[in-house]
């Protein structure tokens, strides 16, 4: 039991599963999923369905506060993509066609892979503070994307654009099979070969991982690169759901939700150990605490008076202060200093 | 004779289960000179950390003017008059040498700053130690030394009475250490009582008064400085003879003419070493004396590739490989183990198996990973062969003891089989039991014909492992001597005196 | 050195002053060189428009800015504390649209001005008491007061409410004029708040400890310096002024606006770094986080000057903050070469 209670992803899935019941009990509907022409509605399956961007981007951030960067720009590069795709769509003699949107999908990826090499160039090779040379990404790059839109917000018609937020795949939305598939490809990435533990190295003693001999530079640049092809991919499912390129709003505040939801999901913003498990987790409850709120009947506006003492909450849990508060009040024994030594082995005894 | 002033009785510190200070009685008086002898984790610094309300005791208790006191913090100590310097600076290097020296108790008028009085005053203390610089000048542009010095300006610019000096001559030449000698006699004649702890025994006695020995955690005993013979007090810190520390015999001596290993000429690195030429053969160990600062780790950044170099060659068994990164010294069998095992060498929250495993893996690459089983199969062989407790290879590595991290460490680069070690401060802050095993793993290995280059401060242990020493001052390789042919005292002088002769 | 009374040459003199001033003020280069970059823009201004430097742009540049400059000002004492204030747009937010609301409730503007400027500091103690008591990053901690501000302006009103109240319209309305030239009482209230946070940076024992835990926490710690008291009060610091950035903001626009200030910290941040304040703490200047926000208030002048689209503002701070991180990263990698 202590055990199961001392695993990290203890809290992050207790407080999911809490915020569901809570949802559940308050509106019996919230679990209840309905079958319509062979495909599956409900509360439910919207959160799973409009998560899409905020767990693509949320799983690059993983990788990337892993390495002890934080990528600003994520946000930003949302925009951009969905802007360069809708361009593309919008000056297209065939909007409709699926070559076209597939053509715009892959070019506005590919610039966001190239806005993570970057962002991956600043933080890797030049050396700079991540929160720096992302927050530079950050100012210009709605503002390029602004540009590429000239300014107004581009809306096309596009059936298979619409798809990929919109349609449904075996019953299921199409946008929940490329949250899964990109959950799946990052498992796989980091845990199936040996990039995870070297980007945990990395992340928890860059100068000793460098003397070691590990590759740190092309490690923290892939780590950007990633996060920034997702936000690109991110972009793109947010520019299809509301079929257009807003370069002021796509993406608005993505970045805090998604360091929020690495966070909530267990995973240090001082880099090294991260959990994938976790942030997927962290999105969820993020992503129902948002259909709470909206339940509630506060407008979406107010929601972030909720998200403050979300945070406030989720580090208070975490201080070690807090903790030493709580274990002097259950009476948790002394011992002696011991500055190299963990404590909490006693706990299981 | 007088009451002391302070009066530690029963002093003991734990970390974890080990005793760091075991039942340790020490007593100072007002105007000595007492100096703290031990190796490298004999419990010098859990002591002074005890007395400057950096740690507290465990057991045991301290008197000041015979009132038991307790210190909390650094601060309390502070306020009752007991100062410290470190070796490891803790000044601010982004602001004026005045404020450092100032700070906490600076000139003020209603709040205000008072600038000019704040620098008239530093420049006095500065001038005590025999240091003109502009007191307006960022502190981190000066040296080391230079720094040093400041540091124990800060601390003799209050009103002290205990003043605790660790290591303060560890990157000192002699001019400067004879101005610190007069400053600390001054101390000495006002009533302040000084606790000066060196590797430098000469130092010791010649400013000492009195010294207390300490051995693995326990008081070995209290002595006159002028009563005790230097041979005797070696023996009370080594607790063996000196003659039982020469019989290691060395197998292998470098042969004259053989092929060098590594041979590196005219390397340069900034300021920090400049041409230095060195020579390696296989199964030699060659020893490196210098003061901190002197460049004995930037030659050893500078032949393992961690540092760029700015000029000069190395050359590996007389091949064109170039070394431009820790990457391709890896590759040519040359690894390197930093002198800060925390922020440079242990990756703290991976496991035991992950650290052991981790330059083999970086080899490897990203795509051909060691499983986990093979992992733990790997590390547990090492930690058998190095003893490494507790033998568990899931635990954090962050948690283990100093000696245990500093061999996880060996493990992780004599996995790569490699052809030269270079050890920089590899019994720094471990305990001795310890530290004897990683002295005597070095020869084995340098039996086994590797070239083990080897680093240390206390100039003893590198006489005893080496085969030659490399005395580095001032960014060069002044000479370099065979260890046989070098008491520690000869090696003192050639290290802390420049420009002279030998 | 020698204590030779030589008479040292005139030029020598000279260098050596030039070297003693570079050796005692190495940290304010990148201010200089902030400095040198406004001179220059409003130069080439000048020359590409014909008609720029004027009292009439320059003015305008400290009254279209002076919310800017107060929330710089406590922005640089959380920077060089080694810390972050993502707060400061959403608080000013907040606050600004209080103001509004509560003028138009009809409550007196000598009871709501205090108010909201210490509504402003509350949510800076929270951010502060987070940052030192718990152990909350700083950037976490003040993403909480980002959306706490953020959340709390919208609770406060969706809208945005015209104020009527003569007394906050009197600090836009006002010009006390020089010739051509001509301040606003917001304007005078920026560089108060400039000035003052200049002097408790270089003159107060709070100002230096300020630096102190931007250098090495731990060591000042040791030299006794009330760490904790300083980390906690540089956030209500950055509260306060973000509430007075909230009261000139609402002055300057005539209206409260629950939107307002949405990405203003970074606009913060990027002219405080322009200034020269380094992002790793211990270093920086106020006066230069001043010629930051003046750099960026130029840029957005020229813009306009050109109708250019605004947007092209953003992209050249971007890429002022690219080259002047570039130009740092450059200066650091140098000095640890030399040691």
């Amino acid at each position: 039991m202590t055990r199961w209670m001392r695993h990290r992803l203890f809290l992050p899935v207790v407080s999911l599963v809490a915020l569901i019941l809570v949802n559940a009990i308050a509106r019996p509907r919230f679990v209840q999923i309905t079958v319509r022409d062979g495909e599956l509605y409900g509360a439910l399956i919207d959160i799973l369905r409009n998560s899409a961007p905020l767990m693509l981007v949320a799983l690059g951030m993983t990788v990337v506060i892993a390495t002890r960067g934080i990528d600003l720009s994520v946000g930003a590069v949302m925009a951009v993509s969905g802007a360069v795709a809708l361009t593309i769509i919008d000056g297209s003699s065939d909007p409709g066609n699926v070559g076209t949107v597939l053509v715009a999908i892959v070019v506005s990826v590919l610039v966001a892979l190239v806005l993570g090499a970057w962002n991956g160039f600043l933080v890797a090779v030049l050396e700079i503070q991540p929160i720096i040379a992302t927050l530079v990404l950050m100012l210009a790059g709605r503002g390029v994307a602004l540009l590429i839109t000239d300014g107004f917000i581009t809306t096309v018609t596009s059936p298979p654009l619409k798809y990929v937020a919109s349609g449904h795949l075996l019953g299921l939305p199409f946008a929940l099979f490329i949250s899964v598939a990109a959950i799946a490809l990052i498992a796989l990435m980091e845990r199936r070969t040996a990039l995870g533990v070297l980007t945990e190295a990395v992340g928890i003693n860059p100068e000793a991982s460098r003397l070691t001999g590990v590759r740190s530079r092309g490690i923290i640049l892939g780590a950007y690169v990633v996060s920034g092809t997702f936000a690109g991919v991110a972009g793109v499912i947010y520019s299809s759901n509301i079929m257009a390129a807003d370069a002021n709003a796509a993406g608005e505040l993505i970045e805090l939700y998604a360091i929020l939801a690495v966070v909530l999901g267990g995973t240090s913003l001082t880099g090294g150990k991260f959990s994938i498990a976790g942030t997927v987790i962290g999105v969820l409850i993020i992503q129902t605490l948002q259909s709470t709120i909206l339940f509630l009947g506060v407008s979406s506006a107010e929601s972030p008076v909720f998200f403050a003492f979300v945070v406030i909450l989720v580090v208070l849990i975490q201080s070690p202060r807090v903790y030493q508060v709580a274990r002097r009040m259950t009476g948790g024994r002394r011992h002696h200093p011991a500055p190299e030594v963990t404590t909490g082995v006693e706990v299981t005894s | 004779m007088e009451d002391p002033l302070v009066q530690l009785t029963g002093a003991t510190v734990y970390f974890g289960a080990d005793a760091a200070l075991d039942g340790v009685d020490f007593r100072l008086f007002p105007g000595e000179v007492h100096s703290l002898i031990g190796e490298n984790g004999a419990g010098k610094s859990t002591l002074i950390k005890a007395l400057t309300g950096a740690l507290p005791l465990s057991a045991g208790r301290i008197e000041l003017d015979g009132r038991q006191v307790r210190f909390s913090s650094p601060r309390e100590a502070q306020l009752a008059g007991i100062r410290a310097v470190y070796q490891e600076i803790d000044l601010l290097p982004n602001l004026s040498v005045a404020e450092n020296i100032a700070l906490g108790s600076e000139s003020h008028r209603w709040g205000v700053i008072d600038w000019a009085r704040m620098r008239d005053r530093a420049r006095e203390v500065l001038r005590d130690l025999g240091l003109d610089i502009d007191p307006a000048s960022l502190l981190g542009q000066h040296s080391v030394a230079v720094q040093q010095l400041i540091a124990i300006a800060r601390a003799i610019s209050t009103d002290v009475r205990v003043l605790v000096l660790d290591e303060p001559t560890s990157s000192l030449d002699q001019g400067e250490c004879a101005e610190l000698f007069r400053v600390i006699r001054d101390l000495r004649e006002r009533g302040v009582a000084v606790v000066f702890i060196s590797h430098f025994l000469d130092q010791v006695y010649e400013v000492c008064d009195r010294v207390t020995v300490l051995r693995d955690g326990k008081l070995v005993g209290e002595y006159l400085t002028r009563e005790l013979l230097r041979i005797d007090l070696v023996q009370a810190m080594l607790g063996r003879s000196v003659e039982d520390l020469r019989t290691r015999s060395r197998l292998r001596v470098a042969e004259e003419g053989a092929e060098p290993f590594l041979c590196a000429r005219s390397v340069s690195v900034g300021t920090g070493i400049r041409e230095a030429d060195v020579d390696l053969v296989e199964g030699e160990v060659l020893g490196v004396a210098g003061l901190l600062g002197s460049g004995r780790t930037e030659l050893a950044r500078a032949i393992t590739g961690i540092d760029r170099l700015d000029a000069g060659i190395i050359r590996i068994q007389g091949g064109t490989d170039a070394i431009d990164g820790p990457r391709s010294a890896i590759s040519l069998g040359v690894v390197y183990s930093s002198e800060n095992r925390r922020t440079e060498g242990i990756i703290g929250d991976l496991s035991v198996a992950e650290n052991i495993t981790l330059a083999v893996q970086a080899e490897r690459g990203i795509v051909r990973r060691i499983a986990p089983a093979r992992q733990r199969e790997l590390a547990l062989s090492w930690m058998e062969a190095l003893d490494i407790r507790p033998r568990d290879p899931d635990r954090p590595a962050g948690t283990l003891s100093g000696g245990n991290q500093q061999k996880v460490l060996l493990a992780r680069l004599l996995a790569l089989a490699p052809r030269l070690i270079v050890l920089d401060e590899p019994t720094r802050g471990i305990d001795v039991g310890a530290k004897v095993e990683v002295q005597n793993l070095v020869s084995e290995l340098a039996d086994n014909g590797l070239s083990v280059m080897f680093i240390s401060a206390e100039l003893e242990e590198v006489l005893r492992v080496g085969t030659r020493v490399a005395i580095v001052q001032g960014g060069r390789i002044v000479d370099t001597v065979s260890c046989d042919e070098l008491t520690p005292a000869e090696l003192t002088a050639l290290v802390a005196q420049p420009g002279e002769p030998t | 050195m020698s204590q030779s009374t030589m008479a040292i040459g005139r030029r020598e003199r000279v260098s050596e002053h030039a070297r003693t001033f570079v050796s005692r003020h190495a940290s304010m280069m990148p201010t200089f060189a902030a400095l040198l970059i406004f001179v220059l823009l409003l130069i080439g201004a000048q020359i590409h428009f014909g008609e720029f430097v004027t009292p009439r742009t320059l003015s305008a540049l400290l009254l279209d800015n002076a919310y800017l400059v107060i929330l710089a000002v406590g922005m640089t004492m959380v920077i060089v504390t080694g810390g972050i204030d993502l707060s400061v747009g959403s608080v000013m937010a907040f606050t600004g649209i209080s103001c509004a609301a509560l003028l138009d409730a009809g409550y007196p503007a000598v009871l709501v001005v205090p108010g909201i400027v210490v509504a402003g500091g509350l949510i800076g103690l929270l951010v502060g008491v987070l940052v030192q008591y718990f152990d909350v990053q700083p950037f976490i901690a003040s993403l909480a007061g980002l959306f706490l501000g953020r959340g709390l302006a919208f609770v406060v009103s969706l809208k945005s409410i015209r104020v009527e109240d003569d007394a906050v319209l009197w600090l836009q309305t006002t010009r006390y004029r020089f010739g051509d030239w001509y301040i606003t009482p917001t304007g005078i209230l920026a560089l108060v708040v400039a000035l003052l946070g200049a002097f408790v940076m270089q003159y107060t024992r709070f100002g230096r400890t300020i630096y102190a835990v931007g250098g090495n926490e731990q060591s000042a710690r040791l030299m006794g310096l009330a760490v904790a008291r300083t980390k906690v009060l540089v956030y209500v610091i950055s509260g306060l002024c973000g509430g007075l950035a909230g009261l000139v903001l609402t002055a300057y626009s005539g209206a409260g606006y629950p939107r307002n200030g949405i990405g203003t910290e970074l606009d913060v941040i990027a002219a405080v770094v322009i200034g020269g304040t380094l992002l790793t703490g211990g270093t920086g200047y106020i006066l230069g986080s001043v010629i930051g926000v003046l750099v960026y208030g130029t840029i957005k002048t020229v813009i306009s000057y050109m109708g250019a689209e605004q947007s092209w503002t953003r992209i050249i701070v971007g890429l002022m903050l690219l080259s002047f991180i570039v130009v740092q990263r450059v200066i650091v990698v140098r000095a640890e070469r030399r040691r």
